[in-house]
């Protein structure tokens, strides 16, 4: 399959591996995907309780070069944004920058499911609702 | 200079030796003539030709020349072996033994069969990828017409026990029919020795051209027949219709003579070159060898990778031309169902990979694979939230996963 040069930029210098202390009140993590579907991601972001803003965000995914890329990407896109602006992250746009073929666009679902599902565990964290997460 | 990417999936096909394009050469310019012809010298000259080739191919499987019947490929010749033994010989019976790490030449050729009324066993495999001999004195029944069981497996390079299989079928007056085609060429293989009926093989697995294969169909002891799939001029003894591939033809002949010749010391620094790369590979941590180590072929290794995914792994060696266990043509994976045979988890089938190494790879081609197999697989575990809960000491089958 031929990957788009973003795709293939993302996989080769992947922004943001990595591991923030879940045990933080402020580190919302959100743990997506299943090895028997062949992709699962875990994101990670790290909030500005005072401003309600994403300082830091990371992750790790088991995926195929796609899978890695839209976490990369979404990883990078989180940072500096308020939680209402990430919770607006429709994964259609991660498909367009990534140019993703319509076969990999469960990878990008997968990454919006990650940043709720993240956003989510910090709510609970902090007193907050769960978010009700559509499972696409 | 190393030339990347680097071939490792002489398993899927082989280069075309030099030495067999030489052979080639005159049959695809000069010596043009139908091997049928027998009223003209054009025709003499090709039919010299194809005889010769028939006289090397059976050196190397230890028959007679009249025993070869040329085909188009490996497909073909499994799809004429198992249709013409089960049309030939339904007088007798129409049960057919196979077992589930067949090509799919085979196993869609026995589903074929079934539709027509045929029965046919499936014996399982064990973890390393053998059939059990008690499985399958088990499975024969008086309607037992034919059992077909590979030689060497091509994802795995397992050898089964042939002879062992053929004592077995002729016991009970069965046909006993191999699919030869990674196994021809690459280690010794005697028709008469291992007790073989019929055998599938073809050129572009050991160094020949594409498009020729034969199958080899034994003449007496039993005298085997096979009812033709084709009809048209009744050639190949009326199994095989159709105007001989000549150059085709010349070529799979020199193959053999070279297969012949080289085999053994191409064995000896193939199967060097195989351990020292399996053994560099199996450093790594969770990494391990699919199918048999004591029953293979001397040039194939696979192996799994365990927590790092097989379609970013296959991006992660993109310097090597190597298949995966995974064949990921949509959104659904399928996993090898060879490897799925052998009882691995879809996990470690999607993340497996095939080396098949052929008499044209170099030492230095090796070393380039380990370092770069080794670099992929640590950069994708570094990057693996299943690695980093695996090292943490997590359950990951105690997991509740949300599926997607």
């Amino acid at each position: 399959m031929a990957y788009s040069d973003k795709v293939i930029d993302h996989y080769s210098n992947p922004r943001n591996v990595g591991t923030l202390d879940k045990s933080k009140k402020n580190v919302g993590t959100g743990l997506v995907g299943a090895p028997e579907c062949g992709d699962v991601m875990r994101l990670q972001i790290e909030v500005d309780e005072a401003t309600n803003t994403i300082t830091d965000a990371k992750f790790k995914t088991f995926g195929c070069g796609s899978a890695i890329a839209s976490s990369s990407l979404a990883t990078e896109w989180l940072k500096g944004k308020s939680i209402d602006e990430a919770l607006a992250i429709d994964n259609m746009e991660i498909v367009e920058e990534l140019a993703l073929p319509p076969v990999k666009i469960h990878c990008s679902v997968l990454a919006e499911d990650a940043i709720k599902s993240a956003i989510s565990d910090y709510r609970v964290k902090n007193g907050l609702p769960a978010l009700e997460l559509s499972h696409h | 200079m190393l030339k990347l990417p680097i071939y490792l999936d002489n398993n899927a096909t082989t280069p075309l030796d030099p030495r067999v394009l030489e052979a080639m050469m005159p049959y695809l310019t000069d010596v043009f003539g139908n091997a049928a012809s027998r009223n003209h010298p054009f025709g003499w000259a090709a039919e010299e030709g194809v005889d010769y080739a028939r006289e090397q191919i059976s050196k190397l499987i230890n028959c007679d020349s009249k025993e070869i019947i040329f085909t188009s490929g490996a497909t073909e010749s499994d799809n004429l072996g198992i249709k013409g033994v089960f049309e030939m010989y339904s007088q007798k019976g129409n049960h057919v033994i196979t077992c589930t790490t067949e090509h799919k030449a085979v196993l869609d050729t026995c589903k074929h069969i079934e539709k027509l009324g045929g029965k046919v066993t499936y014996l399982p495999v064990d973890e390393k990828g053998l059939i059990s001999l008690a499985d399958l004195e088990a499975a024969m029944t008086p309607e037992t017409i034919l059992v077909t069981i590979m030689y060497g497996n091509n994802e795995t390079g397992t050898i089964q026990p042939i002879r062992e299989i053929a004592k077995i079928a002729h016991a009970h007056g069965a046909l006993f029919m191999t699919d030869g085609t990674q196994a021809v060429g690459k280690i010794p293989v005697d028709v008469l020795a291992d007790g073989i009926d019929i055998m599938a093989f073809t050129a572009h697995k050991m160094y020949g051209p594409k498009g020729v294969g034969a199958l080899y169909v034994r003449r007496k002891n039993p005298r085997v027949k096979v009812t033709a799939q084709m009809d048209g001029g009744g050639h190949e003894r009326g199994m095989r219709s159709g105007t001989l591939n000549v150059p085709g033809i010349v070529g799979l002949g020199k193959a053999c003579e070279l297969a012949r010749l080289e085999m053994a010391a191409d064995t000896a620094r193939l199967s060097a070159m195989r351990d020292r790369l399996e053994k560099e590979l199996t450093t790594l941590e969770e990494s391990y060898i699919n199918g048999s180590v004591e029953h293979r072929l001397p040039h194939v290794t696979n192996i799994s990778f365990k927590y790092v995914e097989g379609e970013g792994l296959m991006m992660g060696v993109k310097d090597l031309a190597v298949s995966s266990g995974s064949a990921c043509t949509s959104a659904s994976l399928e996993p090898s169902y060879v490897l799925k045979a052998l009882g691995l988890s879809d996990d470690l089938a999607h993340s497996s990979l095939r080396f098949g190494l052929s008499r044209f790879t170099t030492d230095e081609q090796i070393d380039y694979a380990i370092g770069h197999v080794k670099e992929a697989v640590t950069k994708l575990r570094e990057m693996s939230p299943l690695w980093e809960m695996f090292k943490e000491g997590v359950d990951l089958s105690k997991i509740e996963w949300a599926e997607h």
